[in-house]
């Protein structure tokens, strides 16, 4: 960019404070601090990651530096001087001239932040028409050529489609478009890889991190995943409970880190299970599965696999593949077109309705979104007791005391006994998600994702608790999932399907062991690694067996 | 629905090659079917609900000189001595031709004058519908933009007002004040068959005007609503962090995808303006549907009666079934399939 300004700081943020209006439950509102006066320099065409768990602060600082507070977020005191004026200061109109023209913002799920009505070319031009950027035709024609940078297919024709006629990692490049059509300064963004499959990811990642470069573009890059960050990135900055914790270049983050909670983060999911060695003894079969939603749309072909006791079934594949399917079909929601599933050395009613409660108790399930998952009128005592009531018909204080007793075994305890969903953390949702089905003292329990909506230090803790209930009780684990490092750390065996057909079974040193098919290679290859360089040594790699095929 | 889908054979599933190919296509000719046949089954139950009310026409008609001879004498004459099921085939015969046969009380034909009629309310409708719907989509978008606010409470507590309200308390202010203390206005609001096009627009103000009143709340109150529903969704922060003003985001971004509801509740009110002029046309003297209706219930006139009803309910369903077509329409998922 020939931009001729005297500093080449684009954003120094000093100080920021932000603060939000809380309703807890049966008490009064109070003001409680998210953000506690953090401060950072953002230089022309540089990239500064923003990472941290949930709660972090990290979205609100990132929407903080367009002058903007999500939900009921008040920007109580700091500066953030753009292009050396401070935007936290300036009138709602200088911000809404700025916005769209200057600083543009990635949502996180580009699927939900595209207005359904409108064409997706019409959206993305709009912004920079309206603030006479430049003139609608040659803000189309820029959206061609970005469409182009990106990697989207029929560049001249995709501004037509409708934003529900194109996949979802299509439409966070859209959004990048949208974000880069105006020529801003600075581009926020805001987990725009989160919501994608990992091997969709690595397509967006390049895709932005290529035109970035090539704009010449300054951003802030939010993430909760080091490794994706590091990727992209100059600098980092590391965020925990609203307070920077460190931060520097990149390589010093990754590769020197000085504080605990950032080591920790770097080297989250190193434990590795050893895999069990006899895995010939199934309790659970499926054989030759066909499936289909109506009448029309299979969703599964032909798919088998086995699980011992005692043992960890790892489903791996993209959304789409049908690993949740499987799960229908085993626990009876979708009965089979085909083929037979065998549970404990008996065949299973394909019909949940046809099916003996004692089946019912022995399988169980842990969903992805432990706060739908429970009744939030229900305290964690209802929550626990149900299925001791429903099954073993337990009552008053023999209840009571086996609801302690799982309580302790989700390392709680009895505190916890009064409180509703509500009251919970996410980690302790689950906890109590995962007491639930152990109420019922079960063979299996199917875990659909149960760690995928949960930070990744809280998610290493639900698997340590996962693996240590599989020790005490030999419960045996079908756990479906989209990430490779949790079916590394965990799994005993995996079963990788794609399209709704199995690629690839077998125990795990097996299946992530090379000869590799080629969907299993794309998968683990995808996999973002805590590596410098690693997304354009990965990029190649694709490249040249591409060339090689 | 399963009265409407007795044409494909049973479990084929979809409606044919043809439509499956166009989902949309598909859902239009669906509601319009199920308009039909929905039309269908009201003649037959206006039909027969007339029938089985109490009271009969040849002895309201001659009064004291009701001897059983002269009634069945009418009876006859009218043709009323037929089976039930004969006398409406014949009906809907007619009907179907566009003959709602003649009136029993001046033996006009019925169909000549609903032609004049219906053409006086629809007038009268239509009036009242091109102020009340921008009228109350308008106020519905500025409630959104300063909600929970003065200006917000202000919409809502007058609207509100006018639709607690009755017609008659209301459409009877309007006349003390405007027509009787002040004068601007005329009344009574009846309309003539030469009259000029300006003088035919005076007269309805006043009518216009109750009628506005009372269906302004519904729509813009279903407006604010929609639209609020709407204005918590991760697009509408989107356009807020394009820089887009506030007026624009209501309209452009929020507005297109609350229409389908908003839609409804327009139909709704709509059909109101047409089926709910009774009273006010009453009050207005009013030469419209409202008032031969009333007419011909208090000296039981079967035909007109009937037809009145049919021709209400045909609007009905003929609202609502546009406001379903241009729900679906408002659809891009339908509008615009993969």
């Amino acid at each position: 960019m020939s931009d001729s300004a005297t500093s080449d700081k684009l954003l120094d943020v000093k100080d920021l404070r932000i603060e939000a209006t809380v309703y807890p439950p049966g008490e009064t509102p109070k003001d409680i601090v998210i953000v506690h006066g953090v401060s950072f320099t953002l230089e022309k065409g540089k990239v500064l990651g923003l990472i941290g768990e949930s709660g972090a602060g990290k979205s609100t600082i990132g929407l903080a530096s367009m002058a903007y507070g999500r939900g009921g977020c008040r920007i109580t005191g700091g500066t953030a001087l753009f292009n050396g004026e401070d935007i936290l200061a300036a009138s709602k109109a200088r911000v809404r001239d700025l916005r769209g023209s200057k600083i543009c913002y990635v949502a996180q799920s580009a699927a939900a932040a595209f207005n359904p009505a409108h064409r997706l070319g019409d959206q993305i031009v709009e912004a920079t028409v309206l603030h006479g950027v430049s003139s609608r035709a040659e803000a189309m024609e820029r959206a061609d050529h970005l469409f182009e940078i990106l990697g989207l297919p029929n560049p001249k024709e995709f501004g037509q489609r409708y934003p529900h006629q194109v996949s979802g990692g299509q439409l966070q490049r859209a959004m990048t478009a949208m974000a880069l059509c105006s020529q801003p300064d600075l581009i926020v963004f805001d987990e725009p890889t989160t919501a994608l499959d990992v091997t969709t990811q690595i397509d967006v990642l390049a895709a932005i991190k290529h035109a970035i470069e090539e704009t010449g573009t300054a951003a802030l890059y939010i993430t909760h995943d080091l490794a994706v960050v590091a990727q992209v990135s100059d600098d980092i900055m590391v965020l925990r409970h609203g307070k920077t914790v460190e931060y520097g270049p990149v390589a010093q983050i990754i590769e020197t880190p000085q504080e605990d909670y950032t080591r920790e983060l770097v080297s989250v999911r190193s434990n590795i299970k050893p895999e069990a060695e006899d895995q010939t003894k199934p309790l659970l079969t499926i054989e030759n599965i066909d499936a289909a939603y109506g009448n029309s749309l299979q969703v599964l072909f032909d798919v088998s696999f086995h699980l011992p006791k005692g043992q960890t079934l790892a489903v791996v594949g993209e959304s789409g593949s049908g690993k949740s399917t499987t799960a229908r079909v085993i626990t009876g929601l979708l009965p089979q077109r085909n083929g037979r599933v065998t549970f404990d050395g008996r065949d299973l009613a394909p019909k949940l309705a046809d099916r003996p409660r004692e089946d019912l108790r022995a399988l169980q399930m842990i969903y992805q979104m432990a706060d739908v998952a429970m009744n939030p009128r229900h305290t964690v005592r209802d929550i626990i007791g149900r299925p001791l009531s429903f099954y073993f018909g337990l009552r008053g204080r023999e209840k009571e005391k086996r609801v302690i007793e799982l309580l302790d075994q989700i390392e709680m305890g009895e505190s916890f006994i009064d409180r509703y969903p509500a009251e919970l953390s996410g980690g302790q949702k689950q906890r109590v998600c995962i007491a639930r089905s152990l109420a019922a003292d079960p063979k299996l329990i199917i875990c659909d994702e149960p760690t995928s909506a949960l930070d990744p230090l809280v998610a290493e803790d639900i698997l340590k608790l996962l693996m240590n209930l599989q020790k005490e009780t030999d419960v045996s684990y079908l756990f479906i999932t989209h990430d490779i490092a949790t079916v590394r750390a965990i799994a005993d065996s995996i079963a990788v399907m794609y399209q709704g057909r199995l690629v690839r079974f077998g125990p795990k040193s097996q299946v992530l062991s090379p000869p590799f098919d080629d969907y299993t290679d794309l998968l683990l290859k995808s996999v973002p690694e805590m590596e410098l360089g690693w997304l354009e040594k990965a990029l190649v790699e694709r490249k040249m067996e591409a060339a090689g095929n | 629905m399963s009265n409407a889908n007795t044409s494909p054979p049973p479990g084929s599933g979809s409606a044919g090659g043809f439509f499956s190919s166009n989902p949309l296509l598909t859902l239009i000719f669906q509601r319009i079917l199920l308009g039909f046949v929905l039309l269908f089954a009201i003649s037959a139950l206006l039909f027969v609900g007339i029938e089985i009310l109490p009271g009969d026409f040849a002895q309201a008609y001659l009064g004291q000189s009701a001897t059983p001879e002269a009634v069945a004498n009418i009876r006859k004459e009218l043709g009323l001595d037929a089976p039930l099921l004969q006398r409406y085939l014949g009906w809907l015969g007619g009907v179907l031709q566009g003959d709602f046969g003649t009136s029993w009380a001046n033996k006009a034909s019925v169909s000549e004058q609903i032609g004049k009629r219906l053409g006086n309310t629809l007038f009268l409708a239509f009036w009242a519908a091109i102020v009340s719907v921008p009228l109350a989509i308008g106020l519905g978008m500025i409630a959104v933009h300063y909600r929970n606010r003065f200006i917000d409470r202000l919409i809502n507590i007058v609207s509100l007002a006018a639709i607690s309200l009755p017609e008659f308390f209301t459409g009877y202010l309007l006349i003390l004040f405007f027509a009787v203390n002040w004068g601007v206005a005329v009344f009574p609001a009846t309309v003539f068959a030469d009259m000029a096009f300006t003088d035919r627009l005076a007269a309805i103000v006043l009518p216009c005007a109750t009628l506005v009143l009372v269906v302004l709340a519904h729509m813009m109150r279903m407006t604010r609503a929609a639209i609020l529903n709407i204005m918590s969704s991760a697009y509408i922060e989107t356009a807020e962090l394009k820089g887009l003003d506030a007026f624009r985001i209501i309209a452009k971004h929020a507005a297109p995808n609350a229409i389908a509801p908003i839609i409804n509740v327009v139909a709704l009110n709509l059909a109101y303006l047409v089926v709910g002029v009774v009273v006010v046309e009453v009050i207005f003297v009013y030469p419209g549907m409202g008032q031969y209706l009333v007419d011909a219930v208090t000296i039981r006139d079967m035909p007109v009666v009937q037809a009145c009803g049919l021709v209400f309910a045909a609007v009905y369903i003929i609202l609502n079934m546009v406001a379903d077509v241009l729900g679906i329409l408002a659809n891009p998922r339908l509008r615009h399939p993969k």
